[in-house]
């Protein structure tokens, strides 16, 4: 197993091995509390919580917790910190919790977070485990606020609620409807595809070996070592 | 009557589970390649979904009345549990159905339709036979939307896509341009 370094662990759930839009993890959420920022930082910020609650947990239960029924220990331990996600937002934030609806006890079904549990966290040191859980926590973040941004500029003509095109804007209301999700992650998943393609071009032209680093959507089932070892034999 | 026909139409069009409420879309990626496939996740998923409702009706009327914060810990324990069972009896009762399902039945116990199903439930405050409404109509919806999406796959298979189209582009830009579709049956509930 190819050792990384703490900055790796950090550093790669936020961008390279972004959940959201090279995973293609945690698609439901990503898609359907988007229309605007507020919601998509809202649910971000609650995802993350979970994330770090449960990779903190089972870290430091993992010599306790019997191989057989593991995948049931961790859906429980998510569980818990998302009641208390759900039970906090109620009382603290109750306008966005009414916005968010469902979709904040639906984290619990959220791959993203099970797989981070099964890959890292169950076979990692705690500190390790959390700052995986906080890379790949903002990464989610960023790609549900790089969504509802897009979305909420085109769908309401605004950023944050505040108006950003003046009166004569005609808002792009399909933007802000579910349609309008399936389209603008479409359409950014196009982009990064072109700009890698670009870029392998580029280093293959330079006569440089191109570099396996953007493994295109590691599949859920692969283990962390294995992903790190098959970029170790490419590289 | 006319209220549950009103519930199963709404879950199967108008607010169709995948294509309007974005749940259940990790089989709406991952096994739309093939009708026949969509076909068989979409059976498994009715099945799971008819008995899930059946119980949050039960776990609604008699348990959660005392404990209402144990609401997604409770029910994500009952689903799990609950595949576990449907699949052992089916596994026993038809071993036929049962290799048709294959690996579709465990997946379904992480699939945000069937928790959703029951959130949505409990939320809107559906009795025993609203929940089986809503429940039929939530899974044919899924069908319908994982066998337009695998028609649909199946023959851009052979088209002549720009190279950077070829992965989950592609589909989402497929996924919008149906839901755009369903988007025209919003209609149908306010104007009755």
């Amino acid at each position: 197993m190819r050792q990384t370094t703490p900055q790796q662990d950090l550093l790669r759930g936020l961008w390279r091995e972004n959940p959201v839009l090279i995973q293609m993890l945690g698609l439901c959420p990503a898609l359907a509390v988007t229309n605007n920022v507020e919601n998509s930082l809202a649910m971000g910020l609650a995802t993350f919580f979970v994330l770090c609650g449960s990779s903190l947990l089972v870290s430091l239960c993992k010599r306790w917790i019997p191989g057989e029924i593991r995948i049931s220990v961790y859906i429980l331990i998510i569980a818990t910190f998302v009641t208390v996600a759900d039970l906090c937002l109620a009382a603290l934030l109750p306008d966005i919790h009414k916005a968010l609806g469902a979709f904040i006890a639906l984290i619990v079904v959220n791959c993203m977070i099970l797989g981070r549990q099964e890959a890292f966290a169950s076979r990692r040191p705690v500190g390790r485990a959390l700052l995986d859980a906080v890379g790949t926590g903002a990464g989610f973040t960023l790609a549900l606020v790089m969504l509802g941004g897009t979305r909420e500029v085109l769908g309401s003509g605004s950023f944050l609620n505040v108006p950003l095109f003046g009166p004569s804007y005609e808002p792009w209301v399909v933007m802000i409807l579910p349609p309008g999700g399936f389209l603008t992650l479409g359409v950014l998943l196009l982009g990064l595809a072109w700009w890698e393609e670009r870029r392998r071009e580029r280093v293959k032209a330079g006569g440089v070996p191109a570099g396996a680093d953007m493994e295109p959507s590691p599949a859920l089932g692969m283990s962390l070592s294995e992903r790190a070892s098959s970029r170790g034999d490419a590289a | 009557m006319s209220e549950l026909v009103w519930i199963f139409l709404s879950a199967l069009v108008v607010n169709n589970f995948t294509l309007a409420l974005f749940l259940g879309l990790c089989p709406f990626m991952g096994v739309s390649s093939r009708v026949e496939t969509a076909l068989r996740m979409g059976a498994a998923n009715i099945f799971v979904l008819v008995v899930t409702s059946l119980s949050v009706s039960f776990l609604n009327a008699f348990v959660l009345v005392k404990a209402p914060y144990l609401r997604i810990i409770a029910f994500i324990v009952v689903i799990a549990s609950l595949v576990q069972v449907v699949e052992t009896v089916i596994k026993k009762v038809s071993p036929v159905l049962f290799r048709e399902l294959g690996i579709y039945l465990p997946l379904i116990t992480t699939n945000c339709a069937i928790l959703g199903l029951a959130i949505f439930q409990t939320n809107r405050g559906y009795g025993f036979f609203e929940g089986l409404a809503f429940a039929v109509g939530a899974g044919l919806g899924l069908t319908l939307a994982l066998v337009l999406m695998a028609s649909i796959r199946e023959e851009t298979e052979l088209a002549d896509v720009p190279s950077i189209a070829r992965g989950m582009g592609l589909v989402l830009i497929i996924a919008g341009s149906l839901s755009l579709g369903f988007m025209g049956f919003a209609g149908l509930l306010s104007s009755s």
